[in-house]
Order: structure tokens, then sequence, then C-alpha cells
């Protein structure tokens, strides 16, 4: 049996992510600098905001993926939309608990409303939405799991504006963090990003692989099933 | 007011290659079948062999993964809305509001469709379906079985269909209701519309059908036209939907 | 227009059959009362810290009591199938949808000012000092819920686990605009109200509404249709 043609994507992108991980692991702790504020607990933030980057990219995904599938309901944007929600559930909770986590070891609370930190959680809420219909909806999961993404990712800038505009922590560390980074900070935080978007693209690929076997298989089953080889 | 187009009946249907998906089920897989006017097809099969998706589609409510199918009429192909139009539908629920008359109910569907809805026009329907004249203001969740059945058929013939979908009409009918029934489709059929009747009741349709569609697990297995006694209907089914 | 008077047909319809048993009405109304006061009982009555929850307390009675009666009203629609009915006609599907919508926000915006007014009432607090944008602010309510509501509670009308789903699926897209709505409630029934914000508020509650109905009627046929 040959290999399907697609099969080198996820072992590349998975060894990309698993050098990128160990490279920004050794330059977060030897390379960069200690913030003047925060000093040590402040090196969560590089993997707590590179998954809130790509959480948003996975909705921005999973949205166009979903607006796709209800122009031309043709399977492989569903599935798209599908692995896109899958992945940003999981990278949502990382952002919700890596900023509790930071959250209690700088400011000393488990949670504030603070606007990044809400903003996930909505967006998270959403998501983890998207994935219960899929299970539990039955034969029309598809569609109205795609309408509920298209709805949520059109309400995502007004979900942002409704946070910025109700910000009652203005020195919510984060912003402080990023908007004054000195050089070798933004230089680790962006590998962080590529980081994680590859290992975002190992899971989004291989779900998508998953998906499209176990379509596969069960249409050979039913074309086997027609012919009478199986009973 | 109404804002019906004239003159686009339903000459003949082009069912190509139809196959629906759902999720993980495959209902139809790829059935090809031609319908034409004055005519009754019996679709035959047995539970969830795709009988109910297959009137789904074309009842225009279901949308199908693959394959097409054309309306057309003498001249012309006819879409969207203005097939919907032309489409009358049986099914084993009323597909009437109860807590209306028949009157209410009727006079309603007559609006969404654009179709005479004054008494006299109504009155005629409900008297063709035998619905009495002392019921008809009152609530439908008063009627009993063959009452509501009656109603539920006026509404389907108040629009003039010139494409009649039944999914199990008999279901519930004594025999005599179901004689009747018969007799009234086949009267449609020979005014010129297609009739196309899901039923496991062998007995009712035998008679009246002329063209025969048997499914088996999604696939069309059999397909002929001509005259079915009870008999031939029976060996046909039992010979081929198994 | 066409799709306007088959719309207005529908919501006639639906006014006709809820006039005679008036179900919906009275189970609604009452629930919602129940509701503030349940809130009102729960929630400490110091007028100062009422006067920060209060209109928490509002929306969210707002927001339990038209799923309530959202789902009661589509109950109606798939007793005897008659949605299939309703598609199945040559009306446009967006018909069916902003007539049902109409009736939902006409049953919404009664149940709105009865709790208002029981809120008032229970609490101390005058929530009409400034009845314009407070009237805006809820109607506004009403419509982004009734549009949302109706899209999806016409998509899950034959799905199995609906119950749970509706607010599983509605609530979070609600979610930016019960904020909005609070929020310029909240500016409203102030101690020193902040009319300026208040509007602004308001304004960005009706920018939320006109996309997201913007998004329902793009959708809205392509997903009703299986």
């Amino acid at each position: 049996m040959s290999q399907p043609k697609n099969s080198y994507l996820v072992p590349t992108f998975a060894t990309l992510s698993a050098i990128g991980f160990g490279v920004t692991l050794w330059l977060i702790y030897e390379y960069a600098p200690l913030d003047r504020v925060l000093f040590f607990n402040q090196k969560i933030f590089y993997f707590h905001v590179a998954h809130a980057f790509l959480l948003f990219v996975a909705v921005g995904v999973c949205g166009f993926g979903s607006v796709a599938f209800l122009k031309t309901r043709k399977p492989k944007w569903d599935d798209l939309a599908l692995a896109s929600a899958e992945v940003a559930v999981a990278f949502g909770a990382v952002v919700l608990i890596t900023g509790s986590i930071w959250g209690k070891a700088a400011w000393d609370i488990w949670w504030s409303w603070e606007k990044r930190l809400t903003m996930s959680l909505l967006l998270w809420l959403t998501l983890v939405g998207y994935v219960l219909v899929r299970r539990f909806a039955g034969a029309s999961a598809d569609r109205l799991a795609a309408m509920l993404a298209v709805f949520g990712t059109v309400g995502v800038p007004f979900v942002y504006f409704m946070v910025d505009r109700s910000d009652r922590h203005p020195q919510s560390g984060a912003e402080g963090v990023v908007a004054k980074s000195q050089g070798e900070i933004k230089i680790v935080m962006w590998l962080c990003v590529a980081t994680f978007l590859c290992w975002f693209l190992t899971l989004l690929i291989a779900r998508i692989q998953s998906v499209r076997a176990e379509r596969e298989v069960r249409e050979l089953r039913e074309r086997a099933m027609d012919t009478g080889v199986l009973q | 007011m109404p804002d019906a187009p004239a003159g686009h009946t339903i000459d003949r249907v082009e069912i190509t290659k139809v196959a629906k998906r759902y999720g993980n089920e495959r209902a139809l897989a790829g059935v090809t079948v031609e319908l034409a006017g004055k005519s009754m097809c019996a679709l035959l099969g047995h539970n969830g062999a795709g009988k109910t998706t297959l009137l789904g589609i074309l009842s225009t409510l279901v949308r199908p993964t693959d394959g097409s199918v054309r309306y057309r009429s003498a001249t012309a192909e006819i879409r969207d809305a203005d097939v919907r139009r032309e489409i009358g539908m049986l099914a084993h629920s009323s597909l009437c509001y109860p807590e209306l008359s028949a009157y209410e109910n009727l006079e309603f569907f007559a609006g969404l469709y654009g179709v005479d809805g004054s008494s006299t026009a109504l009155g005629a329907v409900l008297d063709r379906v035998g619905l009495e004249p002392r019921a008809r203001t009152r609530a439908a969740r008063t009627y009993s079985r063959g009452m509501v059945q009656r109603l539920a058929l006026a509404r389907a013939l108040l629009t003039k269909p010139s494409l009649l979908l039944l999914d199990e009409p008999f279901t519930g009918l004594d025999r005599g209701g179901a004689i009747a029934l018969g007799t009234e489709l086949g009267k449609l059929r020979d005014d010129g519309a297609i009739v196309v009747v899901v039923t496991h009741d062998l007995e009712a349709i035998a008679g009246r059908a002329d063209h025969v569609v048997i499914l088996r697990r999604g696939q069309l297995v059999f397909e002929e036209r001509g005259s079915y006694d009870y008999e031939r209907l029976k060996d046909v089914y039992h010979q081929h939907a198994n | 227009m066409s799709l306007l008077r088959q719309a207005g047909r529908v919501a006639w319809k639906d006014l006709r059959i809820e006039l005679r048993s008036k179900e919906i009405i009275y189970t609604m109304v009452f629930f919602g009362a129940l509701i503030v006061i349940i809130f009102t009982i729960a929630f400490p009555r110091d007028v100062r810290l009422a006067r920060g929850a209060a209109p928490g307390m509002l929306w969210s009675a707002i927001a339990f009591t038209g799923t309530i009666g959202l789902g009661r009203a589509f109950d109606r629609e798939r007793e005897n199938d008659t949605m299939r009915a309703l598609l199945l006609s040559p009306a446009p599907r967006l018909a069916i949808f902003f007539g049902k919508a109409i009736g939902i926000c006409a049953l919404v915006i009664l149940v709105t000012f009865v709790c208002t007014f029981l809120l008032s009432l229970l609490l101390g607090l005058s929530f009409f000092a400034h009845p314009l944008p407070l009237a805006c602010a809820l109607l506004l309510g009403a419509i982004g819920f009734s549009n949302v509501g109706t899209v999806f509670a016409a998509t899950l009308l034959k799905v199995r686990s609906r119950d749970v789903l509706f607010p599983v699926i509605v609530y979070p897209l609600l979610v930016p605009m019960f904020i909005m709505g609070l929020y310029a409630t909240d500016y409203l029934i102030a101690e020193k109200p902040n009319l300026d914000a208040a509007w602004e508020w308001i304004g960005f509650l009706g920018i939320y509404n006109g996309a997201f109905l913007v998004v329902s009627v793009w959708t809205f046929e392509s997903v009703v249709i299986e």
C-alpha cells in the first residue's frame, strides 16, 4: 500500500515544533532578559501570548471554513472547520490556564476580568459550544455548527470592542509587557509564536487526515456491502 | 394579489444520480429515475431504504449531497419558489395547525401559495374531501383522525399541485378510507398530475400505480412501468426489496 | 413587497393562535416575574448594592424567559410538522424567519416591560427616569435575542438535544449584546445618570444587531434546509 500524498506534512511540522519548543525554552531561560517589573513569572507570557495569538488564528480558520462549507457544502471545508475548532479548544484552554497561573503568580489572583482573558474565555465558550454541537446534534450537526461558527466569528470584533471599552484593569501587566518589550523579548516572543504555529498545524493536519481516513473507510465499507463482499 | 405565474405545471421530473449523506450515514446512493406526468409512482422499500429521503429531496426540503433534480414543464425548466408552488404533500402528520379551524388553516395556506382563499373556493375543496360543514369552523384539534386526514388532503389539493408527494398516506386509515383515498389519487393522476406514493400498504396502491420504483439500502434496485395488481406487486416487492 | 406580506401572514397566524389560548403569554410573564422575585430575594436589598446588581437581574430575567418562550413557540411548529408545511410553500424562507422573529420579539418586549416594572417596584429603584434611552436599549436587546434565537430555534427544530443545545449555542453569542445593554442600563439608573455614555452603548447595540441581522439573512435559507 503506497503512502497517501500528504503524509509528510504531519511529521515535518511535528519535528519543527519539537525543535522550536526546545530552542525557545532554552532562549526563554538563557537569552531573554528578566522583566523589570514582574521578574521571573513573566516568562510564562511567551507561551500564553503565543497560544492566545493562535487561538484567534484558529477561530478565523474555523469561521472561514464554516462560511465555505455553508456556501459549497463540500466536506473538505467542514473538516477544516471541525479540526480548527477542536485545536482551538485545546489552545484556548492553555491560554486560560496559563493566564490564571500567571495571574496568581504575579498579582495573587486566580482570575481577573482583564480584557484578553475575558475575550479568550468568551471565544473559548463559543468553540466548546461548537464541539458540543458536533457531538450531540445528530445528522444536521455540520450545518448547525457552521452557522454557530459564522455568528461567533462575526461577533469577535464586538467582543473585542466591548471588552476593550470596559476593561477595568488599566495595568493588566500583559499590555505593559508587550508594549514596552525590548528587542530580545520580541524576538523570543515571535519565535514562540512560530513554534506553536507549527504545533497548531501539526494538530490541525493530523486531525483533518484522521477525519478523511474515517470517511474513506466508511465509503469502502459501503461499497463492499453494496457489492456483497461484506455482509 | 396572488403572485403565482400561470402555466407552470410540472410535466416531468428528472432525478439524476441523486445521493444523500447524513453525517456518517448514507441514505441514498446515486439514484436515477424519471417521473412523467399523468402517472402514479409507487416508491417501495423496507424501512431505511431511502424512500423518505428521496421524497424529501423531491419536495425540495432536502438538499442532495450529489446529483440533481430537474423539474420541467412542457416548455421550460421550473426552479425554486415556482417548483414549490406546484408541489403538494401529504404526510403522516397533518401539516395543519390544531388550534385553527379548517377554514382558517386553508385560508392561511391559500395566502402563502397565492391561490384563491375565498370561502367559496375553500368550501369547494372541503366538499371534495368530504369534511362535514359543521366541523369546518371548529379548531382542528377537536377532529377525529379521519377528519384530520381529510383536512390534510384538502390542504394538499387546495393549491392544485402538479406534483403530489405522499408519505405513508394510508397509515391509520380503515379499508374504506384507503380505497377512497386511492380513488382520489387516481383521479388526480388522470387529470395530469405526477403522483408519488411512499407506502407499505401494497393492497391500497395495487391496481392504481403504473410505475413502480423499489429502493434497497439507498440504491435503486427495480424500476418498471406497467399495470400491477396486488399479486404482481407483492411478487416484485419480495423479489427486490430484500 | 411579497416578503413582508408573507412574513406578516406568518406573524399574524402565530398571533391568532396565541391569542386563543394565551398559553405562552401567561407562562412567559409568570416565569419572568418569578425570576425577578427570586433574584431580588437572593441578592441584598441595600439600595446602593441593588443599583449595581439591578441591570444584571433584568437582563438575565429577559434572557431566561425569552429562551422558554422561544422553545414553546417552536414546539408548536413541530407538533404537526407544520414547519415543513411552511418551508414547502412558495413563500420565501426569509419571510418565515421574519414572521416568527417578529412574533417572539413581541412576546419578549411584553415580558421586558413586566420585569422592568416589577424590578423597579421590588427594589425601590426608578428605572423610568430616562424612559426613551432605556426603551431603546431594551428594544434592541429584544430584537437581538429574537434574531439569533429564531435562527437557531428553527434549525434545531428536529434535533434531539435541542433543549440543552439551544442555550449552549445562543448564550455565548448573545453575551456581547447583553453586556452592552447592561452597561447602558447601568448608566441610566445610576445615581448620577450618564446619558451620553448610555447612548453610546445603545449605538453599539444597534450596530451589533445590524451585523447579526445581516448574517441571519445571508445564512438562514441555506441552513434551514437539510
